[in-house]
């Protein structure tokens, strides 16, 4: 999901300590900061946050890419509210991970030098107006998934802020799903842009649920824990069989030639995305990535001196103040 | 790396009279700056009327291992809770 | 001419560009809470226009509506400030483009909520809350990027530098300021410069920054004389779609 491949550290504490926090968790408890917790719950959370706050800040840049080109005042303000709502999510998470003891500023420096990841999705371009649907609809669905369980999550700041992003977040992947209804209703061109776009989002969509982790020893640790609700394969199938309907309602073709109900397991069967794909934009190798990381390192720089001078007006003011006293 | 603002806990009170409730954080150069950055990302669903600030590390909490002293107590006040007392059906809603 | 009309269109064009500039920062802002905040200002400003241009279409009588006249004039029908639609450049240009803006607007929309035509009146009402917080946060930033460092001073003043020559445009009165004023839908602009003048002389004083001397000022942009080079970019990119698909519906 946004944190994809987030793999949960191994923790060497002490066997009955652990023994009573995972009696916390599993009795419902929510962790707190001042909490004792293993180290390797605290790593795992630190790279699972932060991973998820980088893909808001990151995941704004698609999106934005089309706010000066909106094609109506009312899209123009849909678009640019929903924008602005990934800055104030990105805001919530990295105050979370900041009550474990990573700052903002550290957090910041990991995703531009490439130590800390954010999701597959956000590297593939959005080329026309119809994009905006479909990352509305695709991505904010699919996201949406993996959130609204994640309010439930055990450690206390975390699940406060989803609680919080779930409530905003509601009208995001209606509003994709309202710029796509329009689209479908259009002219030729407008049905042909929304193909196009369902096209090209599919399978970036169905990767962001990450590779089939059913065995993994990671995922288990962590959803012991309770920082991982469900399967990357339990939420892809759910996501599947809520958005093929959704699609046919729309008059839009997956792409996706098995595609078919399949009446004995109650699910639709669909065709993989292409795992070697999504590897190799993990590694740096998407369409955008390079654009991506540039264009926020340039906000980071450009943004140097203006973060730098409104602490230094503060100190002054402070020292003003207290000479005045 | 220059030095960061530093981090403060934002509590708003909406339109209804209710107390001023804990609603997330921020980073601000200073408690005005603070306000301000309150109304623009806390406030955007019109969700309050008045904001306090106070900059995290002036927070004193009550550290986890009190929990029990500090709570148990009032577990056990099961009468402070509605909920306790049985009320007919046929009283009608209370 | 229709005097009302031009008046209408002046307030929306000006919302809609500076709209449009803000909104370009969305994503590029220097810290979260500062890319938050631009925004707000950005979608107040879309507001704004939807409701201005809304009235100057129902008054225009020609069967358009707001979204017509954004996306379908071209840049000689625009009457923004040639403030407005110069290139954000950096964040400090940007802030204190709002901040001469802002000390302009808001005596101006509160002087508009006792407009004789009512519809203005109520256009402005709902207007100014907005317009007075963005003064009380461009005021504040202009004072802190002009105290906080050498460096940000320098950023500050260079702004003020480069945008003082369009600074007091909207003081260029003409026949449509005249004809407003004597229906009582709006003041003449003049009458507010030494108010717009004073919230200045404070704010750049205690930011550490000098007013440049001379009163010249650029006009063209809200007469539609004369706008820069930069208004036809702004209009392409921001009517792309409309204008290259007009049989689409949105």
């Amino acid at each position: 999901m946004y944190a994809q491949m987030v793999k949960s550290e191994a923790t060497q504490d002490d066997p009955d300590m652990l023994a009573a926090f995972q009696a916390r968790v599993d009795a419902g408890e929510k962790i707190e900061p001042k909490d004792w917790m293993p180290a390797g719950y605290r790593k795992t959370l630190i790279r699972q946050i932060g991973q998820h706050a980088h893909s808001e800040i990151v995941g704004q840049l698609p999106e934005a890419n089309w706010i000066a080109r909106a094609p109506t005042l009312e899209r123009k303000a849909n678009l640019l509210a929903k924008v602005q709502d990934e800055a104030g999510h990105g805001l919530y998470l990295y105050c979370a991970v900041e009550t474990l003891g990573v700052s903002r500023d550290e957090l910041t420096e990991m995703l531009l030098d490439g130590r800390m990841k954010y999701s597959s999705i956000f590297n593939y371009p959005t080329l026309t107006w119809a994009d905006m649907g479909a990352v509305g609809w695709l991505v904010d669905g699919a996201a949406i998934m993996n959130q609204v369980p994640l309010q439930r999550t055990s450690y206390g700041p975390y699940a406060r802020s989803m609680v919080r992003i779930c409530k905003e977040e509601s009208f995001h992947q209606r509003q994709g799903f309202h710029v796509m209804m329009a689209m479908v209703k259009g002219s030729e061109a407008q049905k042909r842009m929304a193909q196009d776009a369902l096209n090209r989002f599919w399978y970036p969509a169905l990767m962001m649920f990450g590779p089939s982790d059913k065995d993994s020893v990671h995922s288990e640790q962590s959803m012991s824990w309770k920082i991982k609700m469900n399967t990357n394969d339990e939420l892809r199938q759910k996501f599947v069989d809520e958005t093929v309907p959704q699609a046919e309602y729309l008059g839009l073709t997956i792409p996706d030639e098995h595609m078919k109900w399949n009446e004995d397991t109650g699910h639709y069967d669909f065709t993989e995305p292409d795992w070697s794909e999504f590897f190799e934009v993990i590694q740096g190798n998407g369409p955008c990535n390079v654009d991506r990381i540039a264009a926020r390192q340039k906000a980071w720089d450009d943004g140097a001196w203006v973060r730098e001078a409104m602490v230094a007006h503060a100190e002054k003011k402070q020292s003003r103040k207290s000479a005045a006293e | 790396m220059s030095k960061e603002w530093p981090l403060w806990e934002v509590f708003i009170r909406g339109t209804h009279g209710m107390s001023h409730r804990h609603v997330g954080s921020l980073h601000a150069a200073d408690a005005e700056h603070a306000i301000r950055n309150a109304r623009d990302v806390y406030t955007r669903r019109n969700e309050g009327v008045s904001i306090w600030v106070v900059e995290t590390s002036q927070i004193a909490a009550s550290s986890p291992s009190e929990k029990g002293p500090l709570y148990d107590p009032a577990r056990d006040k099961a009468y402070r809770h509605p909920t306790f007392f049985h009320i007919p059906e046929e009283v009608g809603k209370m | 001419m229709n005097h009302l009309l031009e008046f209408l269109l002046r307030q929306g064009d000006n919302a809609l560009v500076l709209g449009q500039r803000m909104s370009e920062w969305c994503g590029h802002g220097p810290a979260l809470e500062e890319d938050i905040a631009l925004a707000n200002t950005a979608l107040d400003l879309i507001g704004q226009t939807q409701l201005w241009l809304g009235y100057a279409a129902e008054v225009e009588g020609a069967g358009r509506d707001a979204n017509d006249l954004a996306f379908m004039r071209d840049a000689y029908d625009f009457r923004n400030l040639l403030m407005l639609e110069v290139p954000n450049a950096d964040f400090g240009r940007t802030l204190m483009r709002q901040f001469l803006f802002d000390a302009f607007q808001v005596p101006w929309l509160q002087a508009l909520t006792d407009s004789a035509d009512p519809r203005v009146a109520e256009i402005a009402a709902k207007s100014v809350k907005e317009a007075m917080y963005h003064l009380d946060r461009s005021t504040s930033t202009v004072i802190a990027l002009g105290d906080g460092t050498a460096e940000s001073n320098g950023f500050m003043q260079r702004a003020l530098d480069y945008l003082w020559p369009y600074a007091a445009e909207v003081f260029a009165e003409d026949a449509t300021d005249f004809a407003m004023a004597e229906v009582g839908v709006a003041p003449l602009p003049s009458s507010l410069r030494g108010q717009w003048k004073k919230t200045l002389q404070a704010t750049l004083q205690e930011a550490h920054l000098t007013m440049p001397e001379g009163e010249f000022a650029h006009k063209g942009g809200r007469i539609g004389v004369r706008h820069t080079e930069h208004l036809g970019h702004l209009l392409a990119t921001m009517q792309v779609l409309p204008r290259s698909y007009p049989d689409a519906s949105w």
